[in-house]
C-alpha cells in the first residue's frame, strides 16, 4: 500500500455501503499494524496513517467526509470519527490522552479490543461454566397437589384441611366403615399407643384419608359446601416401589340441593381436562366405598398416548385416576346431629379424592415412591 | 378370581355376545373383569376378576351369571338341585345350634357308603382349566360347589362324629388340629362346629383335621351353613387363617342357599355310589332368619332416582319400565306401590341392599355410569383460601429463591430421636403398631428428619446442601396429640456454588441466620432478637452447638433455634462434615400478618459515607455497639454495618479490630460538614465509652 493510492468513488452512501469501506480502512489498518515489530516501524505508520499533510487518514477526509452530500455528512462524519479514535488509540494514544485527560496506561486498559497486547492480556476462557446461583426447587408433590387445589379453585372449591392425627369416629364411624371393616385393622392403619381403655369412637390414630375433613367441614357449616382439601395420609404399609407409609391426597366434596350424579361426572370431567389438557376424556366405573352411594372409579384417557394404548397405560389407553361417589345418606346421619340441616332428603352431594403421588409419579415418569420422602438432591435437583 | 366363560354360559343358553364383550360389559357394571385368557377353541375364556368386597354374591359363576341375565334382559336357567329319594333314618341326625346369635342356619345331610373316588365329568373338565387342584370327589364336590354358587360346604367323615352336632362357642384353651395340620389353641369367642365330645371344625373358616375326608371314609355328613360376618372375620384374623370359605362368610352368605348348596355337594358326590339316609335336617335361627332372609320390603321412589342420578347422556330421565326391569333382573321383587313408588323385597343373596340409596346405586350400575350426562351444578358461593396459604406461599417462594430445595421426610421417629428433640421434655407420642422400631414415634420435631435427608446425601457424594422442610409435628402424649405447623432448615458444605475463577466459601452460622432474618421480614412484628443461653441452663436445644447457636425471639416470643449442630449429634449420625439446622414454630409465626410493601421518598440530595475503625474487647458484641449507635438517634444516619472484621488468629490479644460504617443522607438537603463532623464525634465517643479504640484519629474522618 502507499500514499499514492487511488480512492475509488463511492458507488453511494447506504448504511451497508459505508460499512464495507470503513471496514476495508481497518483491514488495511491491521494489516499495517500486524507487520509492525519496532518502535520505528511503529514511527514510520504513524506518519503513514496520522501524517498532518499527506497522512491516509487526512486522504480519507479529503476524499470522502469533505466531498459528502450534506445530508449524508452525519452517517460518514461518525463513522470517520470513530475510525480515526481507533488509528490514534494505536498509533498515538497520547492524542488523545490530551484530548480526554485520561492516562495513557487507562486508555491501553480499557482497549477498544484493537490493541493486540490489551486484547492478549484480558482473554479470557468463555467456555467456562457460567456461575449459577443456587435456586431451591419446588416439591413435585407439593407442585402437583397445588396444580389440583387451583383447578378446584376456580371451579369454587375453598381449602380446607384437618390435622393428621385422626379419632376413629372422624376416619372411619362417621364414614361409615362398620365396626369391624378391614380397613380398621391394625395391618391397614397406624394407630396411636395405648388406646385400648377409650370408647372405639376415641382412639387416636393417623387418619388413612383425607376425607375426615369432610365430616369435620359440613360439622362446622351448614350446606352448600365446596371444598378441596389436600393433605399427607399414612397406611400401615411397608415401604416398597409402589407404596409408602405416607402419601398424599387431594379430596374434594360438594353438597347442596340437587347435587346429582351427573354433576360429580361432569365436575370430574371438567377437572380432568383442565389438569391434563382439553382432549383428555374420562369414564366412570362402579366401586365401593363406604362413605359413597353410587361409588366410582375415574378413568382417564392416557395422557401419554391419548388413549391408543403404550406402556405407561398397560396398553389399555386409560389410568385409573380418583375414586368418588354421592355421599351416603348415612353420612349425613352422621353430620346431622350437629348440623341439621343435612337431611339427606332434601341435600345430597359427591366426593371424591385422589392420590397426588400417583399423579405425581405418573406426570413426571418417577418410578419409585420412596424418592419423593428421601430429600435425595440427585432426585430433587431435576424439578427446575 | 377366576371365572370360565363356558361355565358362565352353562347357566345362560340365551346369551349371544363375545367373551371379550361379555366382559367388557360386566366391567362397567362394577363386576370387573381385569383380564381375559382364551383357553383354546371349545373352552372359551378364562377371566381374571376383581370383584368388590361388597359384593360376595358375585363371587361365583352362578352370581356372575345373574348379573350377566340382568345387563342382557336373558334368562338364568335355575340350579338343579335335585335328589335321589333318601332311604329313611332311624332317628334324625341330632344338630343342635347353641350360639343363636353367631349361627343362623345349619343343615345337615348324612350320605352313606359312598366311594371316594376321584372326580369326573365337569368337576374334572372345569378344574383343569382353572388349574384347580384335584383331591377327591367329596372335597372336589365342595370346592366345585363354592366356585358354582358361592356357598361354602364342608364334608365331615361321618364315622368320626360322636353323636351329633353342636353349633357353638370354643372352651378358652380348648385344642382343635386343623385341615391344615395346623393345632390351634381356641379363644372363647371362636365359633366352632362340635361334636358331643370336641370341636371338630373352625366354623365357616376351616374343617378338622380328625373328621376329614380319607380315601377309607364310607360315610359323610354334609354340612351347609349360615355363619355370622363378624364371628367368622374375628376367627379368620384371630388365627391368621383367610379361607374361600371365611371370605365368603365374613362378607355375609346367602341365607337361602344352604339348602341348595348341600343337595349339589350331595348330588356330586353320589354320582360315584352311595345314597342318602334321612331328610336333609334343617335348623333354623328365627331371630337371624329375621334379619336376613326375611328382612323387611323397602320403598323406593322415582323422585329419588332422579334426583341423586341427575340426567341420561340422552337426556330422558330413566323410566318406570328401565327401573323395574333392572331390579326385578337382580332378583328384587318389584311391586308397583304409588304412581312414583315401589315397594322392593330384598333377594336373599343380596346383604349390602339396605336402603333405597342401594337400589339407586343398582338402577345407576346396571344403566352403565357412562351413560349418564356430565353436568356442572351451579354455584353462587365465594371461594375463600386458607388464611395461611399467602404464608406459606412466601415463606416458600423466599426459601427457593435463597437456594433451598423444598423436601418432605419421614412422619416417623425412633424413640431415642423423640426424647433427644421434643420440645417440651417427654412430650411426644409413640405408635401402637410402627412398621418398626426406627420409626416408633409421630416425630416432635422436623429436625431428625432434616437430618437423616442430609445424610443420605451426603452419603451419596452429594455434599452441598439446602433443603427445608415444611409439615405437622406432634407433641402431647397418647392421651392427647397437639399437632403444630413447622419448618426445618438444614445446609451443609459450601455457601456458594463453586466455580474455578470464583472463590469459594463455607456454609456458615450467619448464612443460615441471614435467611431467617430473610424470612421473619416477611411478616409484620415488633421486634426481632437473637440470643443464646450457656448449655448449662438447659434452655438451648441438646442437639445444637453450645457456642454457635442461636433462639430467635420475635415480638417476646420464641419462634425457634438453630446454628450448627453438636457435635455428638453429628458423630452419633456419621455426618463427616459440619451441618446447619434451624426449627421455627410456623403456628406462632403465623398469627403475625405479612407485610404489605410500604415505600418511602427516596431522597434527591447525596448520601455520604463515613468509615469508622476500632478495636474492641471481645466481650463487647456487635448487638450493643448496634444499640449504643442507634440509640444516638441520629435522624439522618440511614444505616451502620459492620464492614470487615479482623482477628489476629495468631495472638489471642483478647480483642479485634472492626470497620463500621456509617451512611447518612437527609430528605430535605445537602448535609453539611459542620453536621457530619458533629455525628462522628458523638459515634467516637459512644464507642470509646463501650471500651472501644479508635485504629486512626478523628481528624483523618
Ligand atoms: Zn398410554
Amino acid at each position: 500500500m502507499t500514499n499514492q493510492d487511488t480512492w475509488p468513488e463511492l458507488p453511494g452512501y447506504t448504511d451497508d455501503i459505508l460499512n464495507e469501506v470503513f471496514s476495508h480502512f481497518q483491514q488495511r489498518l491491521n494489516a499495517d499494524l500486524e507487520g509492525v515489530e519496532t518502535e520505528d516501524g511503529r514511527e514510520h505508520l504513524r506518519i503513514k496513517w496520522l501524517g498532518r499533510k499527506s497522512g491516509l487518514l487526512k486522504q480519507i477526509n479529503d476524499t470522502y467526509v469533505q466531498k459528502t452530500p450534506p445530508e449524508f455528512k452525519k452517517n460518514v462524519g461518525h463513522r470517520f470519527n470513530a475510525f480515526r479514535q481507533s488509528v490514534e488509540f494505536e498509533l498515538d494514544p497520547r492524542k488523545i490522552s490530551k484530548r480526554t485527560g485520561i492516562a495513557v496506561e487507562t486508555l491501553e486498559q480499557l482497549g477498544g479490543g484493537q490493541s493486540k497486547k490489551v486484547v492478549e492480556k484480558s482473554v479470557i476462557d468463555i467456555t467456562l461454566p457460567g456461575i449459577r446461583p443456587t435456586l431451591g426447587m419446588e416439591h413435585p408433590l407439593i407442585r402437583t397437589m397445588q396444580e389440583i387445589v387451583r383447578v378446584f379453585e376456580h371451579m369454587g372449591y375453598s381449602v380446607g384441611v384437618g390435622p393428621e392425627v385422626e379419632t376413629d369416629y372422624y376416619n372411619f364411624e362417621a364414614l361409615n366403615f362398620p365396626p369391624d371393616h378391614p380397613a380398621r385393622d391394625t395391618q391397614d392403619t397406624l394407630v396411636v399407643a395405648r388406646q385400648e381403655h377409650k370408647p372405639l369412637r376415641d382412639r387416636l390414630l393417623l387418619r388413612t384419608h383425607t376425607s375426615p375433613v369432610q365430616i369435620r367441614t359440613m360439622e362446622r357449616q351448614p350446606p352448600p359446601v365446596r371444598i378441596v382439601i389436600p393433605g399427607k395420609v399414612h397406611r400401615n404399609d411397608a415401604a416398597d416401589a409402589t407404596h409408602s407409609p405416607i402419601f398424599h391426597q387431594v379430596e374434594g366434596l360438594c353438597v347442596d340441593e340437587n347435587i346429582t350424579f351427573s354433576d360429580l361426572k361432569g365436575t370430574l370431567d371438567h377437572a380432568m381436562k383442565e389438569l391434563f389438557g382439553s382432549s383428555v376424556r374420562t369414564r366412570f366405573f362402579p366401586s365401593f366405598f363406604p362413605f359413597t352411594e353410587p361409588s366410582a372409579d375415574v378413568q382417564i384417557s392416557c395422557i401419554f398416548c391419548g388413549g391408543k394404548g403404550c406402556r405407561k397405560c398397560k396398553h389399555s389407553g386409560w389410568i385409573e385416576l380418583l375414586g368418588c361417589g354421592m355421599v351416603n345418606p348415612a353420612v349425613f346421619e352422621f353430620v346431622r346431629g350437629k348440623q341439621p340441616a343435612y337431611d339427606p332428603k332434601k341435600i345430597s352431594g359427591f366426593a371424591f379424592g385422589m392420590g397426588v403421588d400417583r399423579i405425581a409419579m405418573m406426570k413426571y415418569g418417577i418410578s419409585d415412591i420412596g424418592l419423593l420422602y428421601s430429600g435425595d438432591m440427585r432426585f430433587l435437583e431435576q424439578f427446575a | 378370581m377366576k371365572i370360565l366363560s363356558a361355565w358362565l354360559r352353562s347357566y345362560l343358553p340365551a346369551l349371544e355376545v363375545s367373551d371379550r364383550q361379555l366382559a367388557d360389559d360386566l366391567t362397567l357394571r362394577g363386576i370387573a373383569v381385569e383380564g381375559v385368557f382364551d383357553l383354546g377353541p371349545g373352552n372359551g375364556s378364562l377371566f381374571e376378576m376383581d370383584i368388590t368386597t361388597n359384593r360376595v354374591d358375585a363371587m361365583n359363576h352362578y352370581g356372575i351369571a345373574r348379573e350377566v341375565a340382568a345387563i342382557y334382559d336373558i334368562p338364568l336357567a335355575p340350579l338343579d338341585a335335585s335328589l335321589p329319594a333318601a332311604k329313611p333314618a332311624k332317628l334324625p341326625f341330632p344338630v343342635r345350634i347353641e350360639a343363636n346369635d353367631l349361627c343362623g342356619r345349619f343343615t345337615a345331610r348324612v350320605l352313606r357308603d359312598v366311594n371316594i373316588a376321584p372326580s369326573s365329568g365337569d368337576v374334572t373338565q372345569r378344574f383343569a382349566l382353572l388349574e384347580q387342584k384335584l383331591i377327591g370327589n367329596a372335597v372336589d364336590a365342595t370346592n366345585f360347589v363354592t366356585m358354582a354358587m358361592g356357598h361354602p360346604t364342608h364334608a365331615f367323615d361321618l364315622d368320626k362324629v360322636e353323636g351329633g352336632i353342636v353349633v357353638r362357642r370354643a372352651q378358652a384353651g380348648e385344642r382343635l388340629r386343623l385341615l391344615d395340620g395346623t393345632e390351634r389353641a381356641l379363644a372363647a369367642e371362636d365359633l366352632v362346629v362340635a361334636d358331643e365330645k370336641r370341636a371338630l371344625a373352625l366354623a365357616g373358616v376351616m374343617g378338622g383335621w380328625d373328621t376329614m375326608i380319607t380315601p377309607e371314609t364310607k360315610n359323610i355328613l354334609v354340612e351347609a351353613a349360615w355363619f355370622d360376618p363378624g364371628a367368622v372375620r374375628r376367627s379368620s384374623r384371630r388365627h391368621g387363617l383367610h379361607t374361600d370359605a371365611s371370605h365368603r362368610f365374613e362378607r355375609g352368605a346367602d341365607f337361602a342357599a344352604a339348602p341348595i348348596a348341600s343337595a349339589l355337594v350331595s348330588r356330586l358326590i353320589l354320582a360315584a355310589g352311595g345314597h342318602m339316609e334321612g331328610e336333609l335336617i334343617d335348623v333354623v335361627v328365627p331371630e337371624i332368619a329375621a334379619r336376613t332372609i326375611e328382612r323387611p320390603a323397602i320403598s323406593l321412589h322415582l323422585r329419588e332416582v332422579a334426583r341423586i342420578l341427575g340426567k341420561t347422556a340422552n337426556g330422558r330421565p330413566i323410566d318406570a319400565s328401565t327401573v323395574e326391569r333392572y331390579l326385578t333382573g337382580l332378583g328384587v321383587g318389584m311391586q308397583k306401590a304409588a304412581a312414583e313408588m315401589y315397594v322392593a323385597a330384598l333377594p336373599s343373596w343380596r346383604l349390602d341392599l339396605e336402603h333405597e340409596i342401594d337400589l339407586i346405586e343398582e338402577i345407576a350400575r346396571l344403566h352403565g355410569y357412562n351413560r349418564f350426562a356430565n353436568t356442572l351444578p351451579p354455584f353462587a358461593g365465594s371461594v375463600t383460601e386458607l388464611p395461611w396459604a399467602a404464608k406459606e406461599t412466601a415463606l416458600r417462594r423466599a426459601l427457593r429463591a435463597a437456594g433451598y430445595t423444598e423436601a418432605i421426610g419421614s412422619t416417623f421417629c425412633s424413640a431415642i430421636d423423640a426424647a433427644t428433640f421434643a420440645q417440651q421434655p417427654n412430650s411426644w407420642v409413640p405408635l401402637g403398631n410402627p412398621l418398626s422400631e426406627e420409626v416408633g414415634c409421630l416425630r416432635p420435631s422436623l429436625v431428625p428428619g432434616m437430618l437423616s435427608m442430609l445424610a443420605h446425601n451426603l452419603n451419596r457424594e452429594v455434599d452441598d446442601l439446602r433443603l427445608f422442610e415444611m409439615g405437622a409435628i406432634f407433641s402431647g402424649g397418647t392421651e392427647r396429640v397437639h399437632e403444630k405447623p413447622s419448618l426445618v432448615l438444614g445446609a451443609t458444605g459450601t455457601a456458594i456454588a463453586p466455580h474455578p475463577l470464583a472463590g469459594m466459601r463455607d456454609y456458615s452460622f450467619y448464612d443460615l441466620k441471614g435467611i431467617a432474618e430473610e424470612l421473619l421480614a416477611r411478616f409484620v412484628t415488633k421486634s426481632i432478637y437473637f440470643d443464646t443461653f450457656p448449655a448449662s441452663t438447659g434452655l438451648m436445644p441438646s442437639w445444637l452447638h453450645p457456642a454457635r447457636a442461636a433462639r430467635v425471639v420475635v415480638d417476646g416470643e420464641t419462634i425457634g433455634f438453630f446454628g450448627e449442630l453438636a457435635a455428638p449429634e453429628a458423630q452419633s449420625r456419621k455426618l463427616r462434615q459440619t451441618v446447619f439446622v434451624g426449627e421455627f414454630d410456623l403456628e406462632r409465626l403465623f398469627h403475625r400478618a405479612l407485610r404489605a410493601p410500604a415505600v418511602r421518598d427516596l431522597s434527591c440530595f447525596p448520601a455520604v459515607v463515613r468509615d469508622f475503625s476500632f478495636t474492641f474487647p471481645d466481650a463487647v458484641h456487635w448487638r450493643q455497639i448496634a444499640d449504643a449507635l442507634l440509640s444516638l438517634a441520629i435522624q439522618e444516619m440511614r444505616s451502620i454495618e459492620p464492614r470487615e472484621i479482623f482477628r489476629d488468629k495468631k495472638e489471642a490479644s483478647g480483642q479485634y479490630a472492626l470497620l463500621l460504617r456509617a451512611v447518612f443522607q437527609a430528605q430535605d438537603r445537602t448535609l453539611r460538614l459542620e453536621e457530619l463532623h458533629d455525628w462522628a464525634r458523638r459515634i467516637f465517643a459512644a464507642l470509646m465509652e463501650l471500651g472501644g479504640q479508635p485504629r486512626f484519629p478523628l481528624e483523618l474522618l
